[in-house]
């Protein structure tokens, strides 16, 4: 069965220059597993198709049921340089709920 | 057990905050954060102008409101408002000082910029290298505008064990301003990495204002409290770095679990190894607990020694940019703002101007996710109410930026119908400043206090 993430995470995104950081957060500690299995880095960078033109990284933290991702290459050259509405990625932790993921 | 609230989250946020925070409440530590990297390309262009000038004027505008407050409650003041200029910064606090008939001790902390070093420090063989690039500084060094090393909590609680009742900062590590007063409180002692680290994880916490205490929380946003009068974060902190988030009472929005943790990932890296000049936090020990209403406690930490290097942010000229929107409405809203958008490639084209970038956008449908599963079903997009064009470009020719500003408003009469201008004439050409991060060896900076 398929689920969209915002059912089962939330999160919230920064920037640090030309990198994007998504945390993504288990609303429900029994839910992380599931993120673990199904949120790879490769997903993720599949799901952020001609935005991150670099790599993703995943880090895991268990201790808060959350991930973390870094999205290389990501915000048009960084917060100053970009010509992007959203310059900084703040709305990329939105935009990786929107993910479906198999239960 | 101390109080070290935040008052600021950046230079732009709320400028009741500070004043909250003194009022409502019992604290003894106010800091405030006016530092982003667009800031101090702010301040480079000041005092380029002004020498006197390159700081957080806000923040002298702050102090001189709250200073018989601050007096009288015994709060002290930490901020990184002295930007590129922490001398001139103490300076109109002094007289803001005299104008009060207060006397006040302020202090400067200094020493965190090198652009006057760089070529000195280069030939001793400092690289400079692109932390995230790996290039050589020598592709930029003619553009610098402004060097500067995160400089760590030390300095802080060192002008605070000299009686300092404001500290004022250049730039320092985010969490320095909160972990500073620990230092100073309890006497942690510089191999204390532990300690030093929930200082650290603490500091992360409040750096950001409200967006710990409810602000720009995903989790059941909607059922959060009175946003208009939210209360911004307060860390009460025991000697033995144990401590809790909070806000005062009575104030709107909401400390739990679920926001905490969102903030401590915001502009996390690599959890085990959050570099900062005092230690190296380890945020996959973090254990956090409710611990009341609008209680959060933050236990477990764990940290490892630092490294032997500062960080620096380097700012750089990097030419020109403009941007302009148009919008557009049903019926076909979407494709008309596509069609506007080859247009204006087209006439760039046309007049043969080179740009590095060129980038269309559309407000409404796809412009912040900008990803493949937000683009909306075929028959979604036709049926849009309304769409608005933001079209960029980017550049080192400014007088080809100039030159494509003039194409914008054009199109409202020679373009695609239904379509209005979003006002403000033509878009401004803006100067772009962009950032060069790199390392420099602690033993090549020296902060110093000034009292």
């Amino acid at each position: 069965m398929k689920v969209r993430l915002i059912e089962l995470a939330h999160a919230r995104s920064g920037d640090k220059g030309n990198v994007s950081n998504i945390g993504l957060i288990a609303r429900r500690p029994e839910d992380y597993p599931l993120l673990v299995r199904e949120v790879t880095a490769q997903r993720v960078k599949e799901h952020f198709a001609g935005v991150c033109l670099g790599e993703v990284e995943r880090f895991e933290l268990p201790n808060l049921h959350a991930l973390n991702f870094l999205l290389h290459d990501a915000l048009d050259g960084g917060g100053t340089i970009a010509l992007r509405a959203d310059p900084q990625g703040k709305t990329f932790g939105a935009a990786l709920l929107r993910m479906e993921i198999e239960r | 057990m101390i109080r070290i609230a935040n008052g600021q989250g950046f230079w732009g946020d709320s400028i009741d905050a500070p004043l909250e925070q003194v009022r409502r409440g019992p604290i003894d530590y106010l800091t405030l954060d006016y530092l982003a990297e667009v800031t101090m390309s702010i301040l480079e262009k000041q005092r380029s102008r002004d020498p006197r000038a390159g700081y957080a004027r806000d923040f002298v505008d702050l102090i001189d409101r709250l200073l018989p407050e601050l007096a009288e409650n015994n709060i002290r003041v930490v901020a990184n408002a002295g930007g590129l200029n922490p001398e001139g910064c103490r300076a109109a606090i002094l007289a803001s000082a005299g104008r009060h008939g207060l006397n006040v001790k302020v202090a400067a902390i200094t020493g965190d910029d090198i652009s006057g070093r760089l070529d000195e420090l280069g030939a001793k063989g400092v690289e400079f290298r692109n932390l995230d690039t790996g290039e050589a500084l020598a592709t930029i060094r003619p553009r610098v505008r402004s060097a500067n090393a995160y400089l760590g909590a030390f300095p802080i609680a060192a002008a605070l064990d000299a009686g300092a009742q404001i500290v004022v900062t250049g730039r320092c590590a985010d969490a320095a301003l909160a972990l500073g007063p620990m230092i100073h409180e309890f006497g942690w002692r510089p191999d204390n990495w532990d300690r030093l680290a929930a200082g650290v994880v603490g500091g992360h916490a409040i750096e950001c204002g409200a967006q710990v205490t409810g602000g720009n929380c995903q989790d059941d946003w909607e059922t959060i409290p009175n946003l208009s009068d939210i209360g911004y974060p307060i860390l009460e902190v025991d000697a033995d770095a144990s401590m809790v988030v909070t806000k005062h009472a009575g104030t709107g929005g909401r400390v739990t679990v679920a926001g905490v943790t969102e903030q401590l990932l915001y502009e996390l890296g690599d959890p085990r190894a959050y570099l900062t000049p005092d230690c190296v936090a380890d945020f996959t020990t973090v254990q956090l607990a409710q611990d009341g209403p609008d209680r959060v406690r933050i236990s477990g930490v764990r940290g490892a020694p630092a490294t032997a290097y500062y960080k620096v942010s380097i700012s750089y000229s990097a030419g020109f940019k403009a941007l302009g929107q148009l919008a557009y409405t049903w019926p076909g809203a979407y494709r008309k703002a596509q069609a506007g958008a080859c247009i204006l490639r087209e006439r760039i084209d046309r007049l043969g101007l080179r740009f590095d970038a060129v980038r269309a956008e559309y407000l409404g449908v796809s412009a912040c996710h900008g990803i493949p599963a937000a683009e909306p079903s075929p028959e979604l997009a036709d049926q849009l109410p309304e769409v608005v064009l933001r079209f960029g470009v980017r550049g080192p020719d400014r007088a080809a930026v100039e030159r494509f500003t003039k194409e914008i408003a054009p199109l409202v009469l020679n373009g695609p119908p239904s379509v209005t201008g979003l006002g403000g004439g033509r878009p401004k050409v803006e100067e772009v400043v962009a950032y060069w991060p790199a390392l420099a060896p602690k033993s090549d900076v020296r902060a110093e206090v000034t009292l």
